[in-house]
């Protein structure tokens, strides 16, 4: 009886040991085979890119900004601490500040740069915010539902981009021409780039990218292999915005 | 009871206090000036029946807000004949009601009623 007592229990624990490694010697096993991928799986995954080779010679345009605040009724306010922004330009060292070193070359130096909202494909501005305002849909854009926007401004402190603008104070008197085909905002509510998620759900280009008259923002589906951005990707070295914080950016910059 | 009389009044003087919108109005009847809202013209109906758009129209624009916003569908089917509408404020709605002061705000103030919609939504429609 002892011995039978015994000997069940040693069964039970080999057992129990086997059975609770399984799922470590799953992921050992299938580990190589697995094509590696920093992305969640999608269907379809927007994205951009911008090509500052092109956008350095015209530094004096500013096409893909105006046609962005315009017709997404963005107002325009002087000074940091209002100022509400979508797409904008800063220079070289602050946009790219896991670049910085002492001997940038000459080309970038100071130079500006194109930035807007990275489109995470793990956002934490959608992780941290209490009613949902800001949320992520299937097809990767992270967008906001102003309705629900309480102004807590979380997403702006989780944000390490600085892609996101409060309204301290009633948009509407610094619109400089209202775009009818778009909402303002109202005071009290966060908003940020929506990669024209109102335009690319339609089939529709951003405004940005035809703004460019140079051709240097391209945006497409990176689930197409044959995708004019997949191409672009295919064939240049491209760096992102603080992709070492693990927040998967989506805008790629040819440098 | 101590002074029963002072509390029993007090009490009395209470629930008519409380009570001051009912009895007022079953006494004077409903205020005067209950808008007259501009007729469409042209239009044999809104998007959907007319009774129920007066009892729903903020359902159904909460419903049309998170389609549109949530799940990007953009196109309501009238239940009456099929005719297909954008679900849009200021490029559908006003379409007809031509003016959100004159339609929908002298409706509002009347009840009471505080409308956030044209806090955002603009109230000048595209050139056509």
């Amino acid at each position: 009886m002892d011995k039978g007592r015994r000997k069940f229990l040693k069964v039970a624990g080999a057992a129990a040991i086997l059975l609770g490694s399984k799922p470590a010697v799953n992921a050992i096993a299938s580990g190589g085979e697995e094509e590696h991928s920093t992305a969640k799986k999608r269907d379809v995954r927007y994205a951009m890119v911008i090509d500052t080779r092109i956008c350095l010679q015209h530094e004096d345009c500013h096409d893909c900004e105006n046609a962005c605040h315009f017709n997404h009724n963005v107002p325009k306010i002087d000074g940091k601490k209002e100022e509400i922004k979508w797409i904008w330009r800063d220079k070289y060292e602050n946009v790219f500040t896991d670049q910085q070193h002492d001997y940038t070359i000459e080309r970038l130096k100071g130079k500006p740069f194109v930035t807007l909202c990275n489109h995470c494909d793990d956002p934490p501005c959608v992780r941290v915010c209490p009613t949902q305002a800001t949320y992520q849909l299937d097809n990767g854009i992270v967008t906001m539902d102003m309705h629900r926007c309480i102004g807590c401004r979380f997403c702006m402190a989780a944000c390490p981009y600085g892609s996101r603008s409060f309204n301290w104070s009633d948009p509407r008197p610094n619109i400089e021409k209202q775009n009818p085909d778009y909402p303002t905002r109202t005071r009290g509510v966060v908003e940020k780039c929506n990669f024209c998620v109102e335009r690319v759900t339609i089939g529709k280009k951003p405004h940005c990218e035809l703004a460019c008259k140079h051709g240097a923002i391209v945006t497409g589906d990176l689930t197409k292999k044959d995708s004019a951005i997949r191409k672009l990707l295919a064939e240049n070295q491209v760096i992102r915005r603080k992709p070492t914080l693990g927040t998967n950016p989506e805008v790629y910059y040819i440098i | 009871m101590y002074d029963s009389g002072k509390v029993i009044t007090g009490i009395v003087a209470f629930i008519l206090f409380v009570s001051f919108p009912f009895w007022h109005n079953v006494a004077f009847g409903l205020p005067e000036g209950a808008p007259d809202l501009p007729r469409v013209e042209g239009q044999a109906h809104c998007v959907a029946d007319l009774e129920f758009m007066k009892a729903n129209h903020m359902d159904l624009l909460n419903t049309w807000r998170d389609e549109v916003v949530r799940e990007g569908d953009r196109i309501y089917t009238s239940p009456i004949d099929g005719t297909k509408y954008h679900k849009s404020l200021t490029n559908e709605c006003l379409g007809c009601h031509k003016s959100n002061e004159e339609f929908c705000q002298k409706c509002h103030d009347y009840a009471g009623v505080e409308v956030y919609c044209w806090d955002c939504h603009l109230a000048e429609r595209r050139g056509k």
